[in-house]
């Protein structure tokens, strides 16, 4: 997993001239990677598509008369040396944050920059119009783009509140034959959609669907049929529908001859399929390197693909469970060969419904791992211990708080190369007893000293262990704490959270994503707006006592992207404390705080380049009181598909 | 009498971290081991501090068993020295430990959308059926504990020492390192239980040396599943860490009488 991209500068408000850019920056371009991710909001990796360009031996031109409004989708012709020069060293420059600056300098950079941007990245799909972003690009081939809100996740925004990918497929369509891929995360995705895009793209290579919905098997079937060339499609916690009986075989309508398939994940497509098909299809398909299976896959079928597929570097094992009834199925040693093959594991993941018996077959691996996942494993601490032990090169690890400190301790003992930790809990409700406290982190965070990301959910937590991990951690970037129980104070001195989180921005000079909890004051926010400097995308909930928490952070977090707020203290008075900082956002969530539907229509008429979204539920009245209010820049203006539940101020 | 319960408080504060270095105590047999024990922090008046929320797995840190409790409040040891060592902090912890419960702000009012907030594929795994199969596997493994090939936490018991620890022998690879550890384990506890009285100075901690040839006051050995005790370290390593089921350190001298078992054990494995 490589680590996040170095973060950019915002792109300025926009400017008189040249024409407003599209605001498409905000980081630079992510992909949904293929890694191990629930897709973090941070790239993962820099876009590394540069595909063959042909584009820029002008195929045909006509005079670009519009002046300011954007290149034409045609470049150069060849008597134009100068753009030509300019398009040639442009097409160098991939981060998206180099680019917009790159477009800012002059008239014919815009327009050499527009010609040859290959991936377009749009962070939030209503800022502008599809219309609009081909206009501007002409030789796109790869498209990233984001639509909910991500709170969405947490049955926050009511269902059919939009992000519809159908108006962008639609023009894409028209204006980019040659698209090659697509990242599409919290959208709406419909069988139509991927019918569409199936025919509108005879290149297409590679489909990556995250936090989706709207989708079926048989969307994946036609995609699987009729993109002849895809390498990719991977299918990460998405919302497939699933209907019994409309089940629709995706897996057999991939090219009988041999694909060029090189990543298959779909873990998340929760209903049964052929498996025949699919041993079969890994059996042709000699580019695949990471395939990850859902949880219908058995141990004895797992055995079968891994005899087609010793070549693979990422694999999603399924149920990790013997299908046979009580000792009847196989034993640990007759799987141990098929992980002994395969030499070239890196990252292992599934484990859906694991049989902890059978772990010690995956020893051969482990000491090439760099990314582990447990998160759906029910381990306990002697299921992990001897497993983690042999994990010397892990840099990822995703666990289930089942382990326990001690799992957590003895993780800390053996990874010293850790990155990335996300310790999850299997029971997440509040009252739940919780398997991990400071004490695991405090063991964490002396053990794994080259730590850049942790979520950790638990129930007990001090200032002391948050403030040991800000001193030992000093790389950390993402700091996500989620004391699952409500506004609970340091657990030994009955003290709020605050020394703790402020701590952690003081000392992690590179932090640029935080997630607070617990019993939290005013005065961490102080901390957070004084300290905070870099910090990009933050979460509160059920935090702050007054307005002045969010004054302090919109007046001293002064790369503040992203801000979601839930059940916190505060009213409009905080809300337009913002009115600053809001152009500098990509969006700004709020729900059952004290807003009111005047405070929030001072700051629409105040802005008009933000969109300001009160959210009902689908049949509540309307009342002065705003439970939900979901604000954006915008170059589109107020979008066209909102349901009735949405009210645009 | 206060200089003696700070002198033993502090050795068994110092033991403590040992623990934590060395493996996981066993706490749920110490539970019943420390009711009788009358080790205490050393209060002014030398109240005993026992609190009243013994549930396993809730708070470690409210854990009757003393030194359990200075394992997992401040005294884990991290390598910034804040370490606190003295009863008094000690003290405060147990104090501040039973009141824990009732200090933390208890969820207010009904459940909230969307809180703790995971995903949809994250909710209920805890009730999920693949929780009930693991129920299941639990029941198995627990019956199966005696035949498996896996090496378990297994306990270690010292002549003298009322408590007991468990380590891992998945930690060590040689006989020389077990023993090693053991002598770790088992130093400090040994240097608290001297009498303090009969030393004007806090008891020195000695080496224990020479647990695998006979050499030394002490020597190690174990019981394997059928019952029998054995000296540690005729057999191959790997068959030692399948076969072994508990360990004891015994005085030298008190061995002769197993020492008859163990010979034609021995004998037994010569052939």
């Amino acid at each position: 997993m490589s680590t996040t991209a170095p973060t950019p500068h915002p792109c300025p408000i926009p400017q008189p001239l040249p024409p407003p850019p599209i605001p498409s920056h905000s980081s630079s371009s992510s992909s949904p990677a293929s890694g191990m991710s629930e897709a973090a909001e941070e790239p993962d990796s820099p876009p590394t598509h540069m595909s063959e360009d042909s584009s820029s031996s002008g195929d045909r031109w006509t005079p670009d008369l519009r002046g300011g409004n954007g290149g034409g989708p045609r470049s150069a012709p060849p008597d134009q040396v100068l753009e030509n020069v300019l398009e040639s060293v442009l097409e160098f420059l991939t981060a998206a944050r180099d680019r917009n600056a790159a477009s800012l300098v002059c008239r014919s950079w815009y327009r050499a920059e527009a010609q040859t941007r290959r991936e377009l990245f749009i962070g939030n799909c209503y800022a502008v119009s599809p219309g609009r972003a081909v206009e501007r690009f002409g030789g796109v081939r790869s498209v990233v783009l984001k639509g909910k809100p991500r709170f969405a996740d947490f049955s926050l925004v009511p269902e059919g509140w939009g992000a519809y990918v159908q108006p962008w497929v639609a023009a894409m369509g028209r204006a980019y034959p040659r698209l090659e891929r697509i990242c599409l995360k919290r959208m709406t995705v419909t069988d139509d959609d991927l019918a569409l895009v199936a025919q509108s793209f005879p290149l297409f290579k590679e489909l990556s669907l995250v936090c989706c919905d709207g989708f079926s098997t048989l969307g994946l079937a036609i995609i699987a049929e009729r993109c002849r060339h895809l390498k990719v499609l991977e299918l990460i916690e998405n919302s497939v529908e699933d209907e019994e009986d409309a089940l629709v075989d995706w897996i057999s309508k991939f090219p009988v001859s041999n694909t060029s398939m090189e990543s298959l994940m779909f873990d998340c497509v929760g209903v049964p399929f052929n498996f025949e098909a699919l041993e079969a299809l890994v059996a042709r398909s000699p580019s695949l390197r990471r395939l990850r299976v859902n949880h219908h896959v058995s141990l004895e079928q797992l055995r079968r693909l891994m005899a087609r597929a010793p070549q693979l570097t990422h694999l999603g094992t399924g149920s990790f469970r013997s299908d046979a009834p009580e000792g009847g199925g196989m034993s640990v040693s007759e799987l141990v060969p098929s992980f002994a093959a395969s030499r070239s594991i890196v990252c292992l993941s599934g484990f859906r419904e694991v049989n902890p018996e059978y772990l010690p077959a995956i020893y051969p691996v482990c000491g090439n791992l760099t990314s582990l996942n447990f998160s759906f494993a029910s381990l306990n601490a002697d299921d992990l211990i001897p497993v983690i032990r042999q994990c010397h090169k892990l840099q990822t690890f995703w666990v289930l708080d089942t382990v326990g400190d001690e799992g957590l301790r003895a993780v800390a003992e053996t990874c010293s190369d850790l990155r990335e930790l996300r310790v999850f809990p299997l029971d997440a409700t509040e009252d739940s007893d919780g398997s991990v406290s400071d004490v695991g982190l405090q063991a964490i965070s002396e053990g794994c000293r080259k730590l850049e990301y942790i979520l950790y959910f638990c129930q007990r937590m001090t200032n002391t262990a948050v403030i040991a991990m800000s001193k030992n951690c000093p790389d950390l970037v993402v700091f996500r704490l989620c004391i699952m129980g409500r506004r609970r104070p340091d657990r030994i001195t009955g003290e709020p959270m605050d020394e703790g989180f402020g701590s952690i921005v003081m000392n992690c000079k590179k932090l640029t994503r935080l997630s607070v909890s617990g019993l939290l004051t005013d005065k961490a926010f102080t901390y957070i707006g004084k300290y905070g400097k870099l910090i990009k995308t933050l979460s509160l909930a059920f935090s702050g006592d007054s307005d002045l928490s969010l004054q302090y952070l919109f007046e001293g977090c002064t790369r503040l992207q992203k801000l979601e707020v839930r059940d916190s203290p505060f009213s409009d008075k905080g809300l337009l404390s913002g009115l600053d900082s809001f152009y500098n956002m990509r969006f700004l969530w709020m729900n059952s705080c004290s807003l009111t539907t005047r405070g929030c229509r001072e700051v629409a008429q105040r802005m008009p380049n933000l969109v300001v979204e009160v959210i009902r539920e689908q049949d509540e009245m309307e009342t002065e009181n705003v439970d939900k209010v979901y604000l954006y820049r915008s170059l589109a203006g107020a979008r066209s598909d909102k349901p009735k539940f949405v009210k645009v101020l | 009498m206060e200089d003696a319960e700070i002198r033993k408080s502090r050795g068994v504060c110092s033991t403590a971290l040992f623990l934590n270095w060395v493996g996981r105590t066993a706490e749920q047999d110490q539970e019943e081991e420390e009711k009788t024990l009358e080790l205490s922090l050393g209060l002014p008046g030398g109240g005993r501090r026992r609190t009243a929320c013994r549930e396993k797995g809730k708070h470690p840190a409210v854990d009757g068993s003393v030194d359990l409790s200075l394992g997992y409040s401040t005294l884990v040891p991290n390598s910034q020295g804040k370490t606190n060592g003295s009863p008094e902090a000690v003290t405060r912890n147990a104090l501040a430990a039973p009141n824990n419960n009732s200090s933390q702000t208890r969820s207010p009012g009904a459940p909230v959308v969307g809180w703790p907030p995971v995903r949809a594929s994250r909710r209920n795994l805890a009730s999920s059926s693949r929780a009930a199969a693991l129920e299941q596997q639990n029941v198995k493994k627990a019956v199966k504990a005696e035949e498996t090939k896996r090496a378990p936490f297994v306990k270690v018991n010292m002549d003298g020492i009322p408590i007991g620890r468990k380590i891992d022998l998945n930690a060590f690879n040689s006989y020389e390192k077990l023993s090693v550890a053991v002598d770790k384990l088992f130093r400090h506890l040994l240097a608290a239980q001297r009498d303090p009285r009969t030393e004007e100075c806090p008891p020195e901690e000695v080496a224990i040396s020479g647990l695998l040839d006979g050499t030394g006051e002490y020597t190690l050995v174990y019981e394997d599943y059928e019952g029998d005790r054995v000296l540690v370290g005729d057999v191959p390593w790997g068959m030692f860490v399948s076969s072994a089921k508990r360990l004891r350190v015994l005085k030298t001298s008190d061995l002769s009488s197993s020492l008859i078992t163990s010979n034609r054990k021995r004998t037994a494995a010569d052939c």
